[in-house]
């Protein structure tokens, strides 16, 4: 507990000295990019955090978001089938937006994707939304903005074939499993050492992804909407006061020759007034992370398997000796990364759209490490809170944050966080040793006064 | 007070006049346990001074102060009558003080010169290391302990009575004056032992001083000029040449009389619970091992170290993978591929590395006491948060924990203390057959009594208890009947009417029962 009051204390100072260095730092965007970040690192913080707390390591995680990624993108490539003879548009709705068309459409089923072209080369993609066989109907549900021909117009189409998005996703998911598991029987029944093996899979995954995308940049079609929405949805949004003054208003810089804090100045000179309520969009990583840290808490707390977890990293053998199947509980360590590295893969490769096969992902392990490190796991084992690797993984954000802000050289970014994380440390260290001289001279005192 | 009682049987001894080494008045606490308080010692040049006590009663921590290791908290040490600040290994080596560990301090992956000059090795005048001056002198060294090794030998291919030798020629190299020998025959074979007390006897001949530490009172006998004794990290009395009779040793070690420590009463045992047929304990595993456990009953396991018994009980208990056998409990074979299958089954092991086999150190003596359980208790994999700590609060009280809270890291508790929490670990399972391996180890007297207590009330409601001890007062005190183990072998059993130590010893050293009741008749 203390140990994360510590590093809540760090984060509140770089907040705040970011704060003070450049006020946009509380801008209702920035803070939801910062929130965002923090959302896609802290599912593989939690994930290494998890293996750190058995006494191993995942080296491999970067490359492992790599090959998801690039995995993802494959699985999902779209192929359009151009379709042959123009439909009719008989109709064109309003609300719900839709188009009727009528024609041949023996082959369209419900929730097939369709590209509509236009004779003027514009193009709009569509869902069927149902299929009446007798007439030679169908309706298509239309994408916004507004529709590109008339009733009366007439349309081609391209059918949109791709993977089932929930089946990619799944078979994404399996992958990480078989690479978890992969490593945990490794560390558990050949007895190697999860530096080593993790350090195998950094490069054998990452190897691997070039390999299968020949050094291609991936992309997702803009078609997957519904998919992307996961990474980069904003279901909705929080008031939160002030916001504005601040990062606007009269502290700032931006706005120094207002005198009215609750005002800021346009090009013109012009005084406009700011909302005391600014709305912060909450992303849907964010969301996704709440519910992985909230799950993953209980289980660590409030479950055997997680009281099993931070025995054994302390003590594999006493927990061995308990009657505790410390293998099985290893391997589940190992499962449980890799697959929120696999689930954080593929955030960040439909948040990024672009994925560089050789590039994507590099170093991301040395992140998670050191925001699970920062938030109180010692890699000795046995010892680490998820709330503390959240707080942890913000403080690695927000710094990198600041760094832009601040207007730091950003080739400073790594040397940055290095002596942060080594302060930190020396700082728990320093309050470890403070107590138990403490605890000594309590001792010493409690011993006088039997004696 | 017992103390008072045996200073009045025994006269109090001289000590040496201008003794070499003195320590006075030194203290020294840990957390959670006094471990030395106001102790003196004196030693005289080309003397042979026994320290023996009980686990637990503080002989080691004193030879680590000595040794530089830990400083005291207070008190002096005075070395040729001038006081000495041993706040360093370098420091008291420069002294001439030198520690022989029970655990050898070498680097077992070099040669014995290497060894013998590590950390002031002669260079050439390159800044080299002179490797033909250190095979030389090593050889001259090596003479004087009568070790007839090439220097070039790793030392890990030489036997632990070998390597201890080296050890030895390395501190006389260095020109100790005092060697302190930490139960330097616990894992000899007795040639080796006879060798090495062979040695101790030339070196006091040229005038080396030596602190013996040992529980074993026949060697004590046979090397002390005289005999320190400590309990509960106090001189519990010392003991010149003629004083040194083992009924006197034991005496002033344990403080009382045998029979009131050990208070047991015998049951009337029952079925067998713990069978034992024909197992054959991996790597070795030449002799098939078979013996029976039943209800109510305490079966001590006697031998040497390195008979075989750990390996026994941890193979029982299923961490060791047997080469061949059976084990059964009330009648039912039991896998022995992990100790899930032999928990289950209702065995339990009080193994004898409690820091690392039997605790986890680190954690809070509620989440140690529950570590077994909590899959019993667990609904669906919850933890049973409310039912832990009624668990911890019922085992602190029923065991007499000495702690603070159940919240209390484990680490701070005593050696005693600690093993009770092993204990409540087990009892949380109600095991019917209590496998306990050298349970009273670095416990302090009171937490031994309280440890045979609860062996003892336990076999009273129907455990099967079997306990390994090298601790021969603990066999002779608490079994109703003795297993002597020798290489791997059960050489014999003894009922309590034939128990002796000698009739153990005889066994242990690997002579059959016939040599060994005659042992009983002389």
């Amino acid at each position: 507990m203390k140990k994360i009051l510590g590093i809540l204390g760090l984060l509140i100072a770089v907040c705040v000295a970011t704060m003070l260095g450049n006020p946009r730092f509380l801008s209702p965007g920035n803070v939801e990019n910062v929130i965002r970040l923090t959302a896609f690192f802290g599912l593989i913080s939690i994930g290494v955090a998890f293996v750190i707390i058995t006494g191993g390591i995942d080296l491999s995680i970067g490359s492992t978001v790599a090959l998801t990624g690039c995995l993802l993108a494959m699985f999902l490539a779209v192929e359009y089938v151009p379709r042959e003879g123009a439909l009719n548009v008989l109709e064109v709705r309003a609300d719900p937006r839709a188009l009727v068309l009528s024609g041949d459409v023996g082959d369209l089923a419900k929730g097939d994707q369709l590209r509509t072209s236009a004779a003027s080369g514009t193009y709009r993609f569509l869902t069927v939304n149902s299929v009446d066989k007798e007439q030679d109907r169908t309706v298509a549900g239309v994408v916004e903005p507004p529709s590109i021909v008339a009733a009366g117009g007439r349309v081609t189409i391209a059918k949109l074939n791709h993977m089932n998005e929930v089946v990619a996703v799944g078979l994404v998911l399996l992958i990480s499993v078989g690479i978890g598991l992969l490593h945990g029987l490794l560390v558990t029944k050949m007895r190697l050492q999860p530096f080593v093996v993790t350090l195998c899979g950094l490069l054998f995954y990452r190897g691997y992804a070039r390999y299968l995308t020949n050094e291609q940049t991936q992309r997702f079609d803009s078609s997957l909407t519904g998919l992307k929405y996961l990474a980069s949805g904003e279901p909705f949004q929080i008031p939160i006061p002030f916001l504005n003054w601040i990062g606007e208003g009269h502290w700032s810089r931006y706005a120094w020759d207002v005198t009215n804090a609750r005002h800021s100045v346009d090009a013109q000179g012009n005084l406009i007034p700011l909302d005391l309520i600014a709305w912060v969009a909450i992303p849907m990583p964010a969301i996704i992370l709440f519910v992985v840290a909230v799950l993953a808490a209980i289980f660590l707390n409030r479950t055997i398997y997680g009281r099993y977890l931070l025995a054994l990293g302390r003590n594999e053998q006493a927990a061995r000796y308990s009657g505790i199947n410390t293998n099985r509980m290893t391997v589940l360590a190992y499962v449980i990364c890799s697959v929120l590295g696999g689930i954080a893969g593929i955030l960040f490769a439909l948040d990024l759209n672009s994925i560089q096969p050789a590039s994507h992902g590099n170093f991301y392990e040395l992140y998670a490490i050191s925001a699970a490190v920062l938030g109180g796991c010692s890699l000795r084992g046995g010892e680490g809170a998820i709330l503390g690797v959240l707080i942890g993984t913000a403080v690695m954000r927000v710094l990198s944050n600041s760094i832009v802000l601040l207007e730091i050289p950003t080739n400073l970014e790594f040397a940055i966080i290095g002596v942060v994380l080594l302060a930190g440390v020396i700082a728990d260290e320093l309050v470890k040793r403070y107590a138990a001289r403490r605890r000594a001279r309590h001792e010493a005192a409690l011993a006088e006064k039997g004696a | 007070m017992t103390g008072a009682a045996s200073a009045n049987d025994i006269p109090p001894p001289t000590g040496p006049a201008a003794p070499l080494l003195e320590v006075r008045g030194v203290s020294k606490r840990f957390p959670g346990v006094q471990a030395l308080s106001d102790i003196r010692l004196a030693l005289a040049r080309g003397e042979v001074l026994a320290l023996i006590g009980e686990n637990g009663a503080g002989k080691s921590t004193l030879m680590k102060i000595l040794a530089g290791v830990q400083p005291p908290d207070s008190g002096e040490i005075l070395l040729d009558g001038r006081p000495v600040q041993l706040d360093s290994v370098r420091a008291a080596q420069a002294f001439g003080i030198a520690l022989i560990h029970q655990e050898l301090n070498l680097a077992d992956n070099l040669d014995v010169g290497a060894n013998l000059f590590l950390g002031r090795e002669p260079r050439t005048a390159l800044g080299l290391i002179d490797r033909a001056k250190i095979y030389r002198e090593s050889v001259e060294i090596l003479r004087r302990v009568g070790l007839d090794v090439p220097p070039r030998t790793i030392v890990r291919t030489l036997s632990i009575g070998y390597q201890q030798m080296v050890e030895i020629a390395k501190a006389l190299s260095a020109n100790a004056r005092v060697l302190i020998m930490d139960e330097p025959t616990s894992s000899l074979t007795s040639g080796e032992a006879a060798r090495l007390f062979a040695l101790i006897k030339d070196l006091r001949g040229k005038g080396v001083s030596i602190i013996y530490i040992s529980h074993r009172l026949g060697e004590v006998h046979e090397l002390a000029d005289r005999v320190t004794v400590f309990r509960d990290g106090r001189n519990a009395g010392d003991l010149n040449c003629d004083q040194i009779t083992h009924d006197n040793m034991v005496r002033l070690m344990v403080g009382r009389e045998l029979a009131q420590f050990y208070a047991r009463t015998i049951h009337e045992p029952r079925e067998a619970v713990l069978e034992v047929d024909s197992l054959r304990v991996a790597p070795r595993g030449k002799h098939p091992v078979s013996f029976a456990v039943r209800a109510g009953e305490i079966v001590g396991m006697a031998g040497l170290v390195g008979a075989g018994r750990t390996e026994l009980l941890d193979t029982i208990f299923g961490v060791r993978k047997p080469i061949s056998g059976t084990v059964r409990v009330a009648g039912k074979a039991i896998q022995l591929d992990g100790p899930i299958q032999p928990i289950a089954a209702g065995i339990a092991l009080v193994p004898e590395d409690r820091k690392h086999q039997g605790l986890v150190i680190e954690m809070s003596v509620r989440e140690n006491v529950s570590l077994a359980a909590l899959h019993r208790q667990a609904k669906r994999g919850w933890l049973d948060r409310r039912g832990e700590r009624r668990l911890a609060a019922e085992t602190i009280e029923r065991l007499r924990v000495r702690t603070p809270s159940d919240q209390q890291i484990v680490h701070y508790l005593s050696g005693g203390n600690q093993q009770k929490v092993v204990l409540g670990k087990w009892l949380a399972l109600k095991p019917r057959v209590l496998l306990l391996d050298e349970p009273t180890r670095g416990v302090d007297v009171g937490a031994k009594h309280e440890i045979y207590r609860i062996m003892e009330s336990l076999a009273a409601e129907g455990v099967a208890v079997l306990f390994v001890s090298s601790d021969m007062e603990e066999v002779l005190g608490m079994s109703d009947r003795t297993l002597v183990m020798h290489e791997g072998r059960i050489t014999g059993e003894l009922s309590r009417d034939r128990l002796s130590e000698e009739a153990i010893m005889q066994l242990a050293t690997g002579r059959d029962a016939a040599s060994a009741a005659q042992a009983r008749a002389i």
